[in-house]
């Protein structure tokens, strides 16, 4: 078994997609109040990444819901659950 | 939704804290409705996953004989770890032969919905794809809820909506979330034939195996790993404090931390050649029970996760006995509530009651010093450590003379001594 990318992780997973983000972030907030970016690596589901401008790109649709950034980010975050019937939808658990 | 306006009872997510509940109001006859955000009940949890049964059988005398679990553990390891060398601890024992069983594996995707399907039965309805969005409040108390737009007012809601509870933060009721109250968990379910699992771990027909895995494998950061067997799966996981990897700084990935794990020799043969079917994550609450927020409050009751009933002793982790026994007891608070016609505060505060009465604020109270001592770092590297390092040295034989068992031990202990050993050891006899 060989290492696996988390997209390739998260391709084993079910998701049902919606349009609008669960997550939304205020840049100027985060710019401001937050340094080290914990949700870049704290995510599982490295749902966060930095674009070559040095904004927080945020992949909503691989969120697994743990919530680990929102705890993590004192700052700038918003975020929610998906709506209902959104989101991952695990077969195991 | 929209054709639901008035119950007696919501609840807030259809987890087993929150169909606990269902299942006992609804055989009390008790109007009861429980909306989940997921697509059906199991849908959004996931689990280590183990479930210990002694503590809950009493609330659900009939059930557990039908339930869809896993394996019943007949085998515990617990395993620690060092770059390149571990210790197991093995236990097995004719007690956990005998039935009933002491303890399962056990899957939240295929449990749930069974369980959703006894509280159907009993009466409870049980509406999916519905998120849970706003709280409603008269006079100062919660009267319902809102949910996909739609108002439900009730005599009393019930919030079992989990590890991040909205419900818990928009009554006002908890703390504000504290990094070092909560580890993240990280897990892969991995395919394998049946007759493998049991031949890899030496189980019989039905039998399962615990492990849990403490050291290296978390690279120093309060956590480490579980391995569960069941039926033709194995759930194997990390688990990390979220202060801790806050702390370990950009670079990092959790889910590298994992596959590190998959491929250390004491797991790989255990897993190999099984295809990985799914990755999940979740949050653990870790603040034991000075984390717990206030469980009751007006037209409000708090169970399961969502009261932070969850406790991990290093040689054990439970939440789904304490998640089960809370919503049967919410249920009799709200049961004899009604029998008064008293939804009051202090109607409803019966609740702390029951849980201090019963086993599930007692073992948290026992336990209340257990994630201080957790917090240790010295218990994550230091310790597994010396133990794997020093139990090598023993069982070397090289090419020099060997030296005798107390002079090794003695300089194993001069190595590993130090002034905060002493206070460690200290703190063993309040845990």
């Amino acid at each position: 078994m060989e290492n696996m990318s988390i997209d390739a992780k998260l391709a084993l997973d079910a998701f049902k997609i919606d349009e609008e983000s669960h997550i939304q972030i205020d840049e100027a907030r985060c710019k401001e109040r937050c340094q080290t970016r914990y949700c870049l690596y704290v995510c599982p589901a490295q749902v966060y990444t930095l674009s070559p401008e040095g904004e927080i790109l945020i992949r909503y649709e691989g969120c697994l819901e743990c919530g680990t950034c929102t705890i993590a980010c004192d700052a700038a975050l918003a975020w929610n659950y998906p709506r209902g019937g959104f989101g991952v939808q695990y077969r195991f658990g | 939704m929209a054709e639901v306006e008035r119950v007696e009872v919501v609840i807030v997510g259809a987890g087993l804290a929150g169909l606990a509940c269902a299942y006992h109001l609804a055989d009390g006859g008790i109007e009861t409705l429980v909306v989940e955000r997921g697509d059906f009940p199991g849908s959004k949890n996931v689990t280590g996953g183990r479930l210990y049964l002694h503590p809950v059988r009493r609330f659900f005398p009939p059930i557990w004989e039908e339930a869809p679990l896993e394996r019943h553990v007949t085998k515990e390891r617990l395993i620690a770890m060092e770059e390149g060398s571990s210790v197991t601890i093995e236990l097995t024992s004719e007690r956990f032969r005998e039935k009933p069983y002491h303890s399962h594996t056990i899957l939240r995707a295929k449990f749930d919905p069974w369980f959703a399907e006894k509280a159907t039965e009993k009466g409870a309805l049980i509406v999916p794809k519905n998120r849970v969005d706003d709280l409603l409040w008269q006079g100062g108390k919660v009267s319902g809820i809102v949910a996909s737009g739609a108002k439900i007012h009730a005599d009393v809601v019930v919030a079992a909506d989990g590890a991040l509870s909205f419900v818990v933060e928009k009554a006002g009721l908890g703390k504000k979330r504290e990094p070092q109250d909560y580890a993240v968990g990280v897990k892969e379910v991995i395919e394998l034939p049946e007759e493998a699992i049991e031949e890899r771990f030496g189980l019989s027909h039905g039998e399962g195996m615990a492990q849990l895995f403490f050291g290296s494998l978390t690279e120093g950061m309060f956590g480490g790993g579980f391995l569960y067997t069941n039926i033709d799966t194995i759930s194997l996981g990390a688990v990390v404090g979220i202060k801790a990897l806050m702390e370990k700084g950009p670079g990092f990935e959790l889910y590298r931390l994992l596959d590190s794990f998959k491929a250390r020799p004491e797991v790989k043969p255990l897993i190999e050649g099984g295809d990985p079917v799914e990755y999940s994550a979740h949050i653990v609450s870790e603040g034991g029970l000075e984390s717990i927020p206030q469980v009751y409050g007006p037209g409000l009751l708090v169970v399961g996760d969502a009261a932070g009933l969850a406790l991990n002793t290093g040689l054990l982790v439970r939440g789904m006995d304490f998640a089960l026994a809370s919503g049967a007891l919410a249920a009799q608070t709200i049961i004899e509530a009604k029998k008064r016609n008293d939804f009051s505060p202090a109607s409803l505060s019966r609740y702390e009651g029951f849980l201090k009465e019963s086993f599930v604020l007692k073992d948290l109270k026992t336990f209340s010093e257990m994630p201080r001592f957790l917090q240790n770092p010295r218990l994550f590297n230091l310790y597994p450590q010396a133990l794997a390092e020093g139990l090598e040295r023993l069982m070397w034989i090289g090419e020099e003379p060997k030296e005798k068992i107390s002079t090794t031990l003695w300089r194993e202990v001069r190595r590993v001594f130090r002034p905060s050993v002493m206070g460690d050891l200290l703190k063993i006899w309040k845990i």
